[in-house]
């Protein structure tokens, strides 16, 4: 079980620098909800079941809705233009 | 003693059903299938140039600023300023943070007789077995009031931001503004995949989202995280069926209404507690057995009203992100 927790502590450093060096924000989107996932794993593994069920929930599931949302607002899914403004 | 099949016996055949099935040409249950591809989709430059021209005029409208020297003067300036004001945060924090106790030291303020009458007191006090659950809603019901109005307040600025004036935008006659105003036309309605997994998933996630609020005094959940998981399968269902479906039931009257009443009722409950409390009389609400539903005095209903305003707080939030207002 503790090989399983430092496996997803690991995992959990790794997405988060993902996030902040993934050039496309969608898929910095994405890894921030796996980040959420494991995060809620890891609540379970510390005993605060409470906690996991609200990190899934608004964690991966509300927050993430929201951001994509924004982005598509902001034109930043645009599949044409890449994530890209038009320039002439 | 074979011979070669005529062209109509072969075509009542199996065989020529299945490889006419196999290349495609015909599906048995949807007719015939379209084979031809679609036509390219060609604008003419003057076309291209209209929509770059509106585009970029309307970037330039809500996100460019035109720089003139006093504005990189100043951007020059804001930068070297935050950089001074965050070191001089940072040193204040460490100061700050070199006073403290030491780890493991006994006069730390965590180690006090607070933790330990939650562990020992608290499911004969409040009646819940879920411990944090009595926490949060008996000890530390005062927070979670104010929690519940974070909540609120932040749906007032959302709204405050993203509202749209109808009467105002009907006379903007640019297409791309309109696009902006109503961004859901150029995506696909009724997709059968999704409708499909939003049938059978729906229910059982606002099912088990009832289930979480209502056992979160017997077991791990409670009124946050049910009504969380609530205004997921709402927020699903809304994307699956579109805006008519769920304008049956949930309008922004429905919002407004099931908000004041559920802040409301908490107050009141609250304040009553506080009252008897604070004033040493016994309370009129039985705790009930532990363990029973129907048990632990407030905790129950208030874990029904918090429910209720996040659950429609996060349906809300995503209406007015996709709509502006409902």
């Amino acid at each position: 079980m503790t090989v399983f927790t430092y496996l997803l502590m690991g995992f959990l450093i790794l997405c988060a620098i993902a996030v902040s060096l993934s050039k496309n924000l969608l898929n910095s989107i994405l890894i921030y909800m796996s980040y959420s996932l494991i995060m809620s794993i890891i609540w379970t593994i510390l005993e605060s079941p409470d906690l996991a069920i609200t990190e899934a929930a608004v964690g991966a599931g509300v927050t993430s809705i929201l951001f994509f949302v924004t982005l598509k607002k902001i034109h930043a899914i645009d599949e044409k233009s890449g994530g890209r403004h038009y320039n002439e | 003693m074979s011979r070669k099949k005529t062209e109509r016996e072969y075509k009542r055949s199996f065989a020529y059903h299945f490889f006419r099935w196999l290349n495609g040409n015909e599906d048995p249950l949807m007719g015939q299938v379209e084979m031809k591809p679609q036509k390219p989709y060609q604008e003419t430059p003057e076309e291209i140039r209209r929509k770059i021209r509106e585009r970029n005029a309307l970037f330039l409208r809500f996100y460019g600023v035109v720089k003139s020297r006093e504005v990189r003067n100043f951007e020059r300036v804001y930068k070297i300023a935050s950089v001074i004001f965050c070191s001089i945060l940072i040193a204040l924090l460490l100061l700050t943070v070199s006073y403290l106790p030491p780890v493991g030291s006994v006069e730390r303020p965590i180690n006090n007789e607070v933790a330990q009458r939650y562990i020992e007191k608290g499911l004969e006090e409040t009646g819940a077995v879920n411990i944090v659950s009595g926490m949060i809603l008996d000890y530390r019901a005062f927070d979670t009031l104010g929690e519940s109005h974070v909540l609120f307040t932040a749906t007032v600025t959302v709204l405050i931001l993203l509202r749209l004036d109808k009467k105002k935008d009907s006379k903007n006659s640019s297409p791309m503004e309109r696009t902006e105003i109503d961004d859901q036309v150029y995506e696909p309605q009724n997709d059968a995949i999704l409708q499909g997994a939003a049938f059978i998933l729906v229910p059982i996630i606002i099912i088990f989202g009832i289930y979480v609020i209502l056992n979160g005094h017997l077991g791990p959940g409670g009124g946050f995280s049910g009504g969380a998981i609530i205004g997921a399968g709402l927020i699903l269902y809304l994307n699956a069926f579109g805006f008519q479906k769920t304008e049956r039931f949930f309008t922004e009257k429905t919002y407004k209404w099931i908000s004041f009443s559920a802040l409301s009722f908490y107050c009141v409950a609250k304040s009553y507690s506080f009252y008897t409390g604070a004033n040493h009389l016994e309370s009129i609400i039985p705790k009930g057995a532990p363990g029973a539903i129907l048990s632990s005095g407030l905790i129950l209903p208030l874990n029904i009203a918090v429910g209720l305003v996040v659950a429609s707080t996060m349906y809300a939030f995503f209406v007015m992100f996709r709509k502006g207002g409902f």
